[in-house]
């Protein structure tokens, strides 16, 4: 069977099952809406432009956030993996800040910025620069050491060697790193938007739920996961790609 | 201590005037009788004095990989390093290179010391160490873009260089699309694109199959008689050394010392299979048994692992 068929047979069925049994209304409508219900609430959500507005806000957002900490993430992990006093004591830090969950700096983030954007901001920052760094820090060391002495043999040093030579050489071993941290900014970003009513995706969940929109909350939880679905599909995907094509990491097809 | 000189060169190796710069500069063919021999510089290409090399291993003892090695290379001269793996060779070319710190003595260049790596000296690696995110052009113009050499200048002498290795037509090729003698070829054009004055190359062929390494043997042998660069080859293959040297230099197995020199004087272009190259190779191969015995020792013992090709029986 062939993988489009595959999917196809997959999330017809998925959807099949919602429908049958959101018909059955074992439960009421409010509490398990239709699939119907749902697309309308789609429907309706872009009609007054009120998605478009969060999708643009929850984006900008998120990519500020996350550009930041790439950039620095990649600082810090570099840093980390080049200085033994900074491996041996910032390292064991991240990994354990690592498993605080982003959310928690939110109460940190307000009182540091009140109730705004940059509060939003840091926490999605928070969220993600942990992962960028370790990774980058991951990179760096299995990066082999030839491409380094070959830079610094043809003339690069300092930022022109971490620019030309450093970033690019381990791209490869970092853009799991750089995906896993996308996810975590994308996550933090909507929990944060859900505590404060700041337009965005999040804000337009915790509606859905103010008004006991059931089909709303859903249609807001599928443009959340299609969202990160297609960032992670497209953007990611194709990065990776390209990085293998250009490495030649796998035999071209 | 010092090194037990065999046989004294009575004649210098041939001498090339300083490199001008321009990779114009053409001269004859490398053969019997050229000229130019016989002028001693008073300071040597590249000088190295009691260079020690020691450092901690993981249990905590010093062990000395480099002992006291004395070597003066003359501009234009091509010197091959020989020694059983864990002679420190590879390591003296990062020294000289100045990707790494001896303990102890100096490196000089035209009489100034080393400090850290410069253009002046530029390392091939045995792993040929391309970088396979940029283009084969990319990475030839790679050190002169570090140097900040303009645009158009630089497209013009990566188009000399990849046309001096036969690679013109790859210049948009990534460096996985080519064969490894190919890739070994980018890395010489990458290497002299910059413009060094001494070559210094770590195993370079070792990779590759007997016949590529023949044709690089051809086209090295050409291009170092082109650009006139001091070409310092490490190989732990005695033939292909007096396949290519004015001089063999012959290292210790741990830790390194110079245990001798053989001047090679047969006319240029040897052969690999030429009885009097496998004779001369027979005769340095002696010296170095002692040498291989000691590296298989280590070998049963810690699990070492010697490579040396007698390159006697034939390549491999």
């Amino acid at each position: 069977m062939k993988r489009t068929a595959r999917y196809i047979v997959f999330y017809a069925a998925l959807f099949g099952l919602w429908a049958l049994l959101a018909e059955l209304k074992i439960w009421p409508p409010y509490l398990f809406p239709t699939p119907w219900g749902v697309g309308q609430a789609l429907y309706a959500g872009f009609q007054d432009h009120s998605y478009l507005i969060a999708i643009r806000v929850s984006m900008q957002r998120v990519l500020i956030g996350y550009t930041i900490s790439v950039i620095l993430g990649m600082i810090l992990g570099l840093g980390v993996a080049s200085n033994k006093f900074l491996e041996d004591t910032m390292g064991g830090l991240l990994v354990s800040l690592q498993s605080l969950p982003s959310i928690c700096w939110w109460p940190l983030a307000l009182l540091w910025f009140g109730l705004s954007q940059n509060a939003i901001l840091f926490v999605v920052i928070m969220g993600s620069l942990l992962s960028v760094t370790l990774a980058m820090e991951d990179g760096r060391k299995q990066m082999p050491r030839i491409f380094s002495q070959a830079g610094r043999n043809l003339g690069a040093k300092g930022f022109k060697l971490f620019w030309y030579v450093l970033l690019p050489a381990s791209l490869p071993f970092i853009v799991s790193g750089l995906k896993q941290g996308w996810a975590f900014a994308w996550r933090s970003l909507i929990t944060a938007e859900m505590l404060y009513l700041s337009l965005g995706l999040g804000q337009v969940l915790m509606m859905g739920r103010d008004l006991n929109d059931m089909s709303a909350v859903i249609a807001v939880m599928i443009l959340i996961i299609s969202i990160g679905y297609v960032v992670d599909g497209v953007v990611f995907k194709g990065m990776e790609r390209y990085l293998q094509n250009k490495w030649g990491l796998t035999p071209a097809t | 201590m010092s090194a037990n000189v065999q046989k004294l060169p009575t004649q210098f190796p041939p001498h090339f005037p300083a490199h001008t710069g321009t990779p114009s500069r053409k001269e004859g063919p490398v053969s019997v009788g050229r000229a130019g021999r016989g002028v001693a510089t008073v300071v040597s290409k590249v000088g190295l004095s009691e260079i020690c090399l020691s450092y901690r291993t993981q249990t905590g003892e010093r062990l000395l990989a480099l002992d006291h090695i004395n070597l003066q290379v003359h501009a234009g001269e091509f010197v091959c390093i020989v020694g059983p793996s864990g002679c420190g060779k590879s390591t003296l070319l990062h020294l000289i290179a100045g990707l790494q710190q001896q303990t102890h003595g100096r490196i000089m260049i035209d009489g100034k010391p080393v400090q850290g790596p410069g253009t002046d000296r530029i390392l091939i690696f045995q792993e040929h160490g391309l970088f396979p995110w940029l283009t084969v052009g990319q990475n030839v113009e790679f050190g002169m873009k570090m140097k900040g050499v303009p645009a158009a200048e630089r497209k013009e002498k990566t188009r000399y260089y990849l046309r001096l290795v036969h690679l013109a037509k790859f210049e948009n090729s990534y460096i996985h699309q080519l064969s490894g003698g190919m890739r070994q070829r980018v890395a010489i054009a990458r290497a002299l694109a910059t413009e060094p004055d001494v070559l210094l190359m770590d195993e370079p062929f070792a990779a590759l199959d007997a016949q590529t390494r023949d044709l690089l043997h051809d086209e090295l042998e050409r291009i170092w008689s082109e650009t006139g660069r001091t070409i310092i080859f490490v190989t732990h293959n005695v033939r292909e050394a007096i396949r290519l040297g004015d001089r063999v230099v012959l290292l210790t197995f741990r830790p390194g010392r110079v245990k001798s020199e053989f001047p090679v004087e047969l006319p240029r272009p040897r052969q690999l299979e030429d009885p009097t190259v496998a004779r001369a190779a027979g005769e340095i191969l002696d010296e170095l048994r002692e040498e291989i015995n000691r590296s298989l020792e280590a070998e049963y013992n810690e699990g070492v692992k010697p490579r040396i090709e007698p390159g006697v029986e034939g390549e491999a």
